[in-house]
């Protein structure tokens, strides 16, 4: 039943972001692999992130010190961190490709630093 | 054509029909410049951007401490005196030291004040005042983040994308630029002046304004419309609809055009040309139809 209520969760969480590289999952499908990611100025811990084609993920993204932003422009995906919280953004990436992630909410010195890459493959 | 469509400086020229560095009109959104109007005034501005006052890399500009005063001095050599000079963000260079912060928009406040023009307005950029909203910029600088102000026949608005740490610029802001819009004709010359492109440039650099779509929404209705913005630090020429967005080259330092770089680069000085990649713009404007005419300038040594 948890497992249910988490996909539908997540579910609704990518249509809210949904773009043509990402798809909603399915009741049935597999729960999706959590990847923890923590921004921190000026840097992801995780600069490449990999994923399959269609492989439903959890990313589970905090922050300690700023409302950085999360964005793949790429899937038309994002979210804002906020300090002292855990936030999720679902994904299930369909084509193959190297997707570039960023900060997107001006942080400072070391913004333009906040980069990173979503690989997906076959 | 598309609704949506970039324009390089060579489809810029060819549809003037001019070489050198004069080009623009007869594009989509363009009446004609200097068309026939009883009472029509026309004027030139300039726009300067990007100056990121306290930069310091000497690897991209070694001469990071003259450049402003270089762009000062063209300015002021300028044969047509402009009305007014605009700066439209990135002022400076971004620092999270409050006190530096402060201190480099004193620093570049007294050399912008070497400006032989009548005005001299400003606006900030996300370096100058997205890490306290503003704060330092409206207490050095001084007046409103976003604002309207008229000058012979064409009316000039101000949008503020950058004092949110967030690339918005907000339903209250949205709201303000429908009801100023309200009360204009819609062969209003309109000129708008903002730091971040309105349309989704590339938002993988950062080159977007989330909720631009709305303004270039409400800014839809009017005829004579025309956005001038920075951010990007080189040239760029794009319409939607019937609406013109020109970036301007930054003062400071070039950063590679999109499709040139994996990664939004920094572009390296040029020993052999120095100032490459940098420069300014004077426009032509009318209150005929807000046709403005481009002159893109560089601080290149020629």
């Amino acid at each position: 039943m948890r497992r249910l209520a988490v996909q539908i969760a997540a579910t609704a969480a990518i249509c809210g972001v949904a773009g043509y590289l990402v798809a909603p999952l399915a009741i049935g499908d597999p729960a999706p692999r959590r990847i923890r990611i923590v921004a921190a100025k000026f840097a992801f811990d995780k600069r490449e992130i990999r994923v399959r084609k269609g492989e439903a993920v959890t990313l589970q993204l905090s922050s300690p010190d700023f409302v950085h932003g999360f964005s793949i422009p790429d899937l038309d995906a994002r979210i804002d961190l906020v300090p002292g919280r855990t936030v999720e953004l679902a994904l299930k990436p369909q084509r193959v490709g190297r997707f570039g992630f960023l900060c997107d909410n001006f942080c400072g010195e070391g913004h333009d630093r906040m980069t990173g890459v979503l690989v997906v493959e076959e | 054509m598309n609704d949506q469509q970039r324009y390089t400086r060579r489809d810029f020229m060819r549809l003037a029909g001019v070489g050198g560095l004069v080009f623009a009109s007869g594009l989509p959104g363009c009446a004609e410049f200097g068309q026939a109007g009883s009472g029509k005034q026309d004027f030139t501005f300039v726009q300067l951007s990007d100056v990121h006052w306290g930069y310091a890399n000497p690897k991209v500009n070694p001469e990071a401490s003259g450049t402003l005063k270089r762009a000062v001095a063209a300015v002021n050599a300028l044969e047509q005196k402009p009305d007014f000079v605009v700066f439209t963000g990135d002022l400076t260079q971004t620092t999270d030291d409050a006190k530096v912060r402060r201190q480099r928009l004193r620093e570049f406040k007294e050399q912008a004040a070497a400006l032989a023009v009548p005005k001299v307005w400003f606006f900030q950029g996300e370096h100058d005042a997205s890490l306290d909203r503003g704060e330092a910029y409206q207490e050095v600088i001084g007046g409103p983040l976003y604002y309207t102000f008229d000058h012979k026949g064409v009316h000039f608005i101000v949008l503020d994308n950058t004092s949110d740490p967030a690339p918005i610029l907000g339903e209250r802001q949205i709201e303000w630029l429908k009801a100023d819009l309200a009360r204009l004709a819609p062969d209003a010359p309109i000129v708008v002046l903002t730091h971040r492109p309105l349309f989704a440039l590339y938002p993988q650099w950062d080159w977007a304004t989330r909720d631009g779509q709305a303004a270039i929404q409400a800014l839809m209705p009017y005829r004579n419309v025309t956005v001038f913005y920075g951010h990007i630090h080189h040239e760029n020429h794009y319409v939607t609809g019937h609406i013109g967005h020109h970036a301007a080259m930054a003062v400071m330092f070039p950063l590679s055009p999109v499709g040139t770089a994996p990664q939004k680069t920094q572009l390296p000085w040029n020993p052999a040309q120095p100032y490459q990649g940098l420069g300014w713009r004077s426009v032509a404007a009318s209150s005929a139809g807000a046709a403005p005419t481009i002159s893109e300038r560089t601080l290149a040594k020629s």
